[in-house]
């Protein structure tokens, strides 16, 4: 049996390099696609492009523009002179801020009477406003500290909030991206293989030809699934390394348990590429079934879009999504350094929806073999 | 040329889809699945975040304070530390995002009026979350230190006196927030500068008002990768080509045939995508419909046009599907500003953006959705998306002809 096997395994190797357009496919395009995601995926906001209208164009007003720019949150890209000018600039999308100074801001602050700063958003993105806006606040709130005189202040009661933030001190969403864009890469690209290659072979015809040889179903789906699964554990060896190495990001925990965690993953990855490939009679629906299957999987996995946010129903749902587990596991253990101690209920989770994925796969695909 | 040969090849693409009733329903249901998990399952609205709170002060003045946490949307309160080891337990486990320890002398330090300093974890993991979490932190204690200012006793003695008007906090409004605390007598007679802000085009800071109208860029692009890319390459493969080869129908005709029934079935995803936003989800469409209709055909065509040209140039469907993921797909979903926006990437990626035709797509969706922009605000995109459609077309024309030869 297992010389059976491994002559099968051996074939498909063959069958899949025969074309060589497919290494670079195989062993090209995750990098690209890690370091496109790595870096376009962030929802950081620094940058954030404004213009400023300046009526009171006095020291005070400069000192307070001045702030803006040295936060790093802000560009100012233009200083404008009317209102027209601002509508414009907004409607255009050329600046996303827009920070205005009324006449008497300086004469307000001299006589210690309270005046206002007005900061108009882009509202369209609504994330990077809120962002941006709570950023506006924090510097004008610090600037307004740094007039008020030590006496008043020492009456006035005030509530510090000391925030530390872990795992990641600097809030900085690449370290917590990229170890989902490897958990999602790893995905497509096992899934797209497996669900379009077995298709393929019975769209050809050459389904039949196995058929006629003494391999028996159970070998013919470990012959099938072998060479994906060599593949995946590939990819993903592949996909660490130059994400480590490029965005340097340091692995926290084991990396044994990074490996057999990947096997686990790549039970259910797998059979749902199998199962794909049962109810596809041509590798175009087998194409569309990877895509209604993974365009969810990726929105409801907590990889851009935290789990608790979402309605109660769609989160019993997301306890179906294999990537939901490997998420917290593959963070686990890039970012926190997590043990078995802390994993073991995601990795029973995934087991269990492996072998059953699996299970059923194999059983679809025995019958249509009869 | 000749229109009945494009009527022709018409005729049998759409039989041929017709037959595969299975695909069909698929390129339907793919957008409709997509808006209602934008629409209703996601949203980058920052809500109920898991929080641990260590009192060790208990007073009625704390609780007070934590109320105001519990009482805000955006805070669900899911467990009490006893001591400090829980809150790390609690973060380590994920179990609670946030901790808020209130210290000791928290309500002796308010009814004397000195400083007080909570201390507050959040776990750092999605950087993004955490940023907006801290925001609301510091926006709810600002305004229950107010509150305290202005009338300690009372608000010492009976919680919830006076303040159903602002309960639950800044309601995503921080907006409403900085707005009450201009209004508000200034408390201390030192010169304040208070921030009044504005929030033009998506007032309410709806995240599903951008990211629907993106969303059909995104479907546009799925449909051209998913259906055109396989079209021609599905010909080669099954020897169905050297029939066509042998048939007096000339690339061109092909090409467009093939074009012309994969528009109507995109066309039809941006209408039913239109629809839904509008009626089942309320993003507001303050411009045009039809202009919208038209923009969205002209960037149909070029990326139906780049699905063709890849169909032709691989000849094989496994590779066709590789490629037009990450020639078309892909970029629409990540450096179009659908979602995470442009600035904020490095420079090098910036400058491949200018390259990829979704972004310029979903710039005129944005505006024409949330700014209502006509035209003339649109020319330049308009023009460059003409162009790369134009290019696209003519270079899948002259890549089949040579093939076919």
């Amino acid at each position: 049996m297992l010389e059976r096997i491994k002559r099968m395994v051996v074939k498909e190797f063959h069958q899949i390099f025969r074309d060589r357009r497919m290494r670079p496919i195989i062993f090209v395009t995750p990098i690209i696609q890690l370091i496109v995601f790595g870096y376009a995926v962030t929802t950081d906001v620094n940058n954030v492009s404004m213009a400023v209208y300046d009526l009171d164009k006095s020291y005070e007003s400069r000192a307070l523009i001045r702030r803006f720019e040295a936060s790093g949150y802000f560009r100012i890209l233009r200083y404008v002179n009317a209102p027209e000018e601002v509508r414009l600039l907004l409607d255009k999308g050329k600046v996303l801020a827009v920070l205005q100074t009324n006449h008497g801001f300086s004469a307000d602050i001299k006589k210690g009477k309270q005046t206002e700063v007005q900061v108009l958003f882009d509202g369209t993105d609504s994330n990077t406003a809120l962002v941006a806006m709570s950023y506006a606040n924090a510097i004008i709130t610090q600037y307004a500290r740094s007039l008020g005189s030590p006496k008043i202040n020492a009456t006035a009661i005030k509530l510090d909030v000391r925030a530390r933030a872990w795992y990641n001190p600097d809030l900085r969403s690449r370290n917590y991206n990229v170890p989902g864009v490897i958990a999602i890469m790893i995905m497509l690209i096992c899934l797209l293989l497996t669900s379009m290659a077995i298709v393929r072979e019975r769209e050809i015809g050459t389904m039949e030809q196995l058929m006629v040889t003494p391999l028996k179903p159970l070998e013919l789906i470990l012959g099938k699934t072998i060479p994906f699964a060599v593949i995946g554990f590939f990819d993903m060896f592949l996909v660490t390394i130059v994400g480590v190495s490029w965005f340097s990001i340091t692995i926290q925990g084991s990396l044994l348990l990074l490996v057999l965690c990947t096997g686990i993953y790549l039970l259910s990855v797998l059979g749902i590429g199998l199962f794909i490939s049962t109810v596809s009679r041509t590798q175009q629906q087998a194409l569309m079934g990877t895509f209604l299957f993974f365009a969810p999987a990726v929105l409801l996995s907590g990889l851009m879009f935290p789990i608790e946010n979402m309605p109660v129903a769609v989160q019993y749902g997301t306890y179906l999504n294999p990537l939901r587990y490997f998420l917290v596991i593959i963070r686990g253990i890039f970012l926190k350094g997590n043990g078995v101690n802390i994993l073991w209920p995601q990795m029973l989770a995934l087991f269990i929806l492996g072998t059953t994925v699996m299970t059923i796969s194999a059983l679809r695909f025995k019958k249509r073999l009869g | 040329m000749k229109l009945m040969r494009i009527k022709a090849i018409v005729k049998k693409e759409s039989i041929q889809i017709l037959r595969d009733p299975l695909s069909l329903a698929m390129a339907f249901l793919m957008p409709v699945m997509l808006l209602f998990i934008f629409g209703y399952a996601i949203t980058m609205d920052v809500d109920n975040l898991s929080t641990v709170v260590y009192d060790r002060d208990k007073s009625s003045m704390s609780r007070e304070f934590i109320a105001e946490f519990r009482e805000s949307r955006y805070f669900t309160i899911v467990g009490y530390a006893e001591k400090q080891a829980d809150i790390d337990r609690y973060i380590d486990s994920g179990t609670a995002r946030v901790a808020i320890s209130i210290p000791e002398d928290f309500s002796k330090s308010m009814k004397t009026g000195r400083n007080a300093e909570i201390q507050v974890a959040v776990d750092g993991s999605d950087s993004n979350t955490a940023t907006i979490a801290l925001g609301y932190i510091s926006a709810i204690s600002e305004l229950y230190s107010q509150r305290i200012k202005k009338n300690p006793v009372a608000s010492f003695n009976s919680p919830h006196s006076g303040r159903e008007g602002e309960a639950g906090v800044p309601a995503k409004r921080v907006v409403a927030l900085h707005e009450e605390g201009a209004t508000q007598a200034p408390l201390i007679a030192a010169p304040i500068v208070t921030s009044r802000v504005r929030v033009w085009y998506n007032p309410e800071l709806k995240s599903r008002n951008f990211i629907v109208p993106g969303l059909i860029a995104v479907i546009m692009a799925i449909i051209a990768a998913l259906l055109t890319s396989l079209t021609i390459a599905r010909e080669w493969e099954r020897g169905t080509m050297e029939q066509l080869i042998s048939t007096p129908v000339k690339p061109p005709e092909l090409i467009i045939g093939k074009l012309f029934t994969y528009f109507v079935i995109g066309l039809i995803d941006v209408l039913m995508s239109t629809l839904i936003g509008i009626y089942l989800f309320d993003v507001p469409l303050k411009g045009s419909p039809l202009l919208l209709m038209m923009l969205s055909g002209l960037f149909l065509f070029g990326g139906l046009s780049l699905g063709i040209l890849i169909s032709v140039a691989t000849k094989s469907q496994l590779i066709a599907s590789q490629v037009s993921i990450i020639a078309s797909y892909l970029p629409a979903l990540l450096l179009s500003g659908f979602m995470f926006s442009i600035s904020n990437m490095p420079a090098p990626l910036q400058i491949v953006t200018y390259i990829i035709p979704a972004r310029y797509f979903v710039t005129m969706l944005k505006a024409i959705y949330l700014k209502g922009s006509a035209l003339n605000l649109l020319v330049f995109e308009t023009v460059l998306l003409s162009i790369f459609g134009f290019l696209v077309f003519m270079t899948a024309n002259r890549k089949f002809k040579k093939r076919i030869e």
